[in-house]
């Protein structure tokens, strides 16, 4: 068993790496998170073992690459207020809902990866677990806990919408 | 709502986007020297053609009929898995082969990475960069050249086995009784390959 050509990892994971790079960081740091990740992921590449399950190996590199950013930038969280305006800026897909992107990028840091990783990019609490650091029923807690809080925020607003 | 229709009504990624950024990172590693293998295709009278290069030149030419994702897997198991889908560096090849095909060329000028073939195959392509545009050899010749004149099926096998055809003309050995023979390309293209060169130089 062989590595198959890097070209096709960035084919059949760049889609999802992206959308939790944006759940992660939020969406207008996605790009350069994105970016820093294949470019990690490409230098590594050659040296992971072949039978690797390559989408959770990006999506630990992309949760590595946030948290330097992070500590790079030495910011402090974005206010939530501004989440709505930047998605609006960067032009995305017509079905993108700013109240439940908000309420994602409020959650507690642990919440809101154990939430992308899981629901975005169907990883393995198992794996889930080794990338925050914890245990499996801890991972599976923080993303229960983190639907929890999501399906309170959207349906909440949805309910006053209507 | 289950959880993860909930998650589906997240915003998902602009397919635009996606393109820039993948555009942007064979940049970057080509800058950083991380592009092993760089690769693009190029339309052609035989077919769609996948090219790509190391950073040392040109080193395959796959017709479409190889399967171009299987030529693909190979060389990331042969070169190197870090290839990726990176035009510029197969600009100049690209150029060229427009060029041949309009009957504009007849000598390739790139550089080549010559490391798919080994031993007497690669002395039969070496030999074959010196049939000139528009004539042909037989297999017999050929093997004559290289110095094993017995090893005629050996020459048939190196061309068979050609990582760059076109560029290194394997098309232009053909059999002894005139018959253009087989062509990893299919008959009819080194068919159509022979007769654009003759009215190359007829032209």
């Amino acid at each position: 068993m062989t590595l198959p050509p890097f070209e096709h990892a960035v084919r059949d994971h760049g889609a999802v790496v992206h959308r939790v790079c944006a759940a992660i960081v939020g969406v207008h740091d996605a790009d350069d998170a994105w970016s820093e990740t294949f470019l990690a992921a490409l230098k590594a590449y050659p040296t992971i073992r072949p039978d690797s399950d390559l989408r959770a190996w990006l999506v630990t590199i992309a949760h590595r690459k946030a948290i330097d950013g992070y500590r790079a930038r030495k910011r402090a969280p974005v206010p939530t207020e501004s989440v709505p305006d930047r998605v609006a800026a960067e032009d995305v897909a017509p079905d993108r809902d700013d109240t439940l992107a908000a309420a994602l990028r409020a959650l507690p840091d642990k919440q809101r990866v154990a939430v992308a990783c899981r629901y975005l990019a169907d990883m393995a609490y198992r794996d889930i677990a080794d990338l925050l650091g914890s245990n499996e029923a801890a991972a599976r807690r923080s993303a229960a806990d983190g639907i929890a809080a999501l399906r309170r925020v959207y349906l909440t607003d949805s309910i006053e919408e209507t | 709502m289950t959880d993860r229709d909930l998650i589906a009504a997240l915003p998902t990624s602009d397919p635009a986007t996606l393109t820039r950024l993948r555009d942007g990172l064979a940049d970057r590693a080509a800058a950083e020297g991380l592009l092993d293998v760089a690769y693009r295709t190029v339309d052609s009278p035989v077919g769609t053609l996948l090219l790509a290069a190391t950073p040392l030149g040109l080193t395959r030419v796959a017709y479409e009929r190889e399967g171009h994702d299987a030529v693909l897997s190979r060389l990331a198991e042969q070169v190197s898995p870090r290839v990726l889908h990176a035009p510029a560096r197969l600009d100049g090849a690209a150029r060229e082969l427009d060029e041949y095909f309009a009957g504009r060329r007849r000598v390739f000028d790139l550089p080549l990475d010559m490391r798919l073939a080994h031993g007497f195959r690669r002395t039969v392509l070496t030999h074959l960069r010196d049939i000139a545009y528009g004539s042909t050899e037989s297999y017999a010749a050929v093997a004559a050249a290289a110095g094993s004149p017995a090893a005629v099926r050996a020459v048939g096998t190196a061309c068979a086995n050609n990582p760059l055809p076109v560029v290194v003309p394997c098309h232009r050995v053909i059999r002894s009784d005139g018959s253009s023979g087989q062509y990893l390309g299919g008959p009819e293209a080194k068919r159509q390959l022979l007769s654009l060169e003759r009215a190359g130089i007829l032209a």
